[in-house]
């Protein structure tokens, strides 16, 4: 075996250590902080919580959560989130694989193009193509005009401010990431099983369903997974988007910091999702994927 | 499995694509609109991109965030190479299944959460050590490296996995040593990941409305900050026009980025 550079002890630490020493500061650090005033009390005092330790006793209570458990607000915000974020999650799949599956099929020299006008938006700005839906829901956006315009209805439809407005916007948003792992998948599938099914007498669709589908399956489960999580927390989207039935959990965490200025209870929100949410769904892909995210 | 595509399939990708390009023409052409009800067509004008440059706030906004962008895509490139680098290169050290998790763990992570936590971290760092003093600019500089070096690694990772080794090798046999290697073989190579990479961090924290939310002060408002107090009074013409503005410059990046990635492409393959 010839020598490899890049591999002596020191080299090694070297390259490991300042992205290592950076993300244990700044990403695994900060959730021992939230864990610990998810367990304080609210207080006037800068900052806004109660210390855990003051003269020799130890202060934590389990408050937060219980009140957690105990008004409903919080079950239901966070069986809103997964319950949008599961069928929007479905949503992309069913626009998202077409367009996948369209673009493989393409010919070769349109083939980058394509994929690049699908990459593309996601480079422009979320917040823009948010605001974007604003302008066509409302109920003298485009689309309600145009529907009116052609006499198709008599009052503007209510398009803005409902569960309808959310799914359009997670959707419409998160549609690139899903995209990109089918594209992934679909593109490895070698043709030949397409025609030695054909040979053995499958039509189309049963080779679609028999072949083409449970092959890109991986690529169905990275997509779900990669957009299912931030979908859950997503806060922008329900904000701008939806009304006072589709309240998200990441939104009562926003509400609970910047309005009502609690930081223990938005902790004990934010433990909550990474318990209940992040960590399971993170186990999920782990099983799923193999070791290799 | 290249072909011709059947008429389903190229409907649905007309839908697919009317989806995706359809709002952002809109905002695109409604900015042009002389009335002030954005959805009314009142004919052209550009009235309302001469109202945005007269407009300081949005101005020293713009600012704020093309500051922060410009040293958090830096900053990420940095850290996103080195830990790409790491996980390609490195199959076996002390916690690596730990150091894989964290660095993708920024990916997933809801913002709310990772927004949250950065800031109780700079509460409590100033309580115990006197750092950072307040939060503004520096602390969201710190957020979106955090945020960005996860993109940059994933980028530059898959761009390693996909080279052959035996180049490097092939330098150190010949008596190259490592810097030289490094410089003269793999930079090269993974020039075109690095500039992906720098783009895709500084176009995150141009855009990065929650996190930014979460770490600044009362000393820095960034760009989204000011579009999201603007947008949840209602669609406004001048948001449109700086929407357009935006749009332009950052497909105006990637166009440039594109081109510097094909040259650096044909230059390594020579």
């Amino acid at each position: 075996m010839s020598a490899r550079p890049y591999t002596g002890r020191w080299r090694r630490l070297a390259v490991v250590m300042p992205p290592y020493a950076w993300l244990a500061l700044f990403f695994l650090v900060p959730f021992a902080i939230v864990l610990k005033i998810s367990l304080a009390d609210q207080a006037m005092s800068i900052p806004p919580y109660t210390p855990l330790i003051a003269g020799g006793h130890l202060l934590a209570s389990t408050a937060n959560y219980r009140f957690l458990a105990s008004d409903s607000l919080y079950a239901r915000a966070f069986g809103n989130s997964i319950w949008f974020a599961a069928w929007a999650t479905c949503g992309c799949l069913l626009i998202g694989y077409p367009l996948a599956y369209g673009i493989v099929r393409a010919p070769l020299r349109w083939r980058n193009a394509l994929l690049l006008l699908v990459i593309l938006p996601f480079w422009t700005s979320f917040l823009i193509r948010v605001y974007a839906w604003i302008g066509l829901l409302q109920d003298n956006g485009l689309i309600n005009r145009l529907l009116l315009d052609i006499g198709l209805v008599h009052a503007p439809l209510p398009l803005l401010n409902n569960s309808f407005a959310v799914y359009v916007g997670l959707i419409y948003s998160y549609l690139p990431y899903m995209v990109l792992p089918l594209y992934a998948a679909l593109e490895k599938l070698d043709p030949v099983l397409l025609e030695a099914a054909a040979d053995l007498g499958c039509r189309p669709s049963q080779a679609f369903r028999r072949v083409t589908l449970p092959l890109s399956l991986p690529g169905i489960v990275a997509g779900a997974l990669l957009v299912f999580i931030p979908m859950c927390g997503e806060f922008i989207i329900p904000d701008l988007l939806g009304g006072p039935n589709t309240l998200m959990i990441g939104h009562v965490l926003w509400d609970e910091f910047f309005t009502n200025r609690d930081w223990p209870v938005a902790s004990a929100v934010a433990v909550a999702m990474l318990v209940l949410l992040v960590l399971p769904m993170g186990l999920l892909r782990r099983y799923l994927t193999g070791e290799r995210a | 499995m290249t072909g011709r595509l059947s008429p389903f399939l190229a409907a649905m990708m007309t839908l697919g694509f009317l989806f995706l390009y359809g709002p952002i023409a809109s905002v695109i052409v409604y900015s042009f609109n002389a009335s002030r009800l954005v959805t009314v067509w009142a004919g052209f004008s550009t009235r309302w991109y001469g109202a945005l440059l007269a407009n300081e706030q949005i101005k020293n906004a713009a600012l704020t965030s093309f500051e922060i962008a410009l040293m958090a895509a830096t900053g990420a490139l940095i850290l996103g190479t080195l830990a790409g680098f790491a996980l390609a290169r490195y199959r076996r050290f002390a916690g690596r299944t730990l150091f894989a998790a964290l660095v993708t763990g920024p990916l997933v992570m809801p913002e709310v959460i990772t927004g949250l936590s950065l800031l109780l971290l700079f509460v409590a760092l100033e309580q115990a050590i006197g750092w950072p003093h307040g939060r503004g600019v520096p602390t969201i500089v710190i957020a979106h490296i955090t945020l960005g070096m996860a993109y940059v690694s994933v980028v530059v990772e898959a761009r390693l996995a996909s080279f052959d080794r035996s180049l490097e090798e092939a330098a150190l046999d010949l008596g190259a040593k490592p810097g030289k290697v490094f410089a003269a073989i793999t930079l090269p190579l993974i020039a075109p990941a690095l500039v992906a990479g720098w783009l895709l961090a500084f176009t995150l924290s141009l855009d990065d409305l929650v996190i930014a939310s979460f770490t600044t002060g009362p000393a820095a408002t960034t760009l989204p900050m000011v579009i999201f107090s603007s947008v949840r009074l209602g669609v406004s013409p001048q948001i449109n026009a700086l929407a357009t503005i935006l749009l332009v410059v950052v497909a105006v990046a990637i166009v440039i980025a594109g081109r510097a990635v094909a040259r650096t492409r044909s230059s390594a393959a020579r």
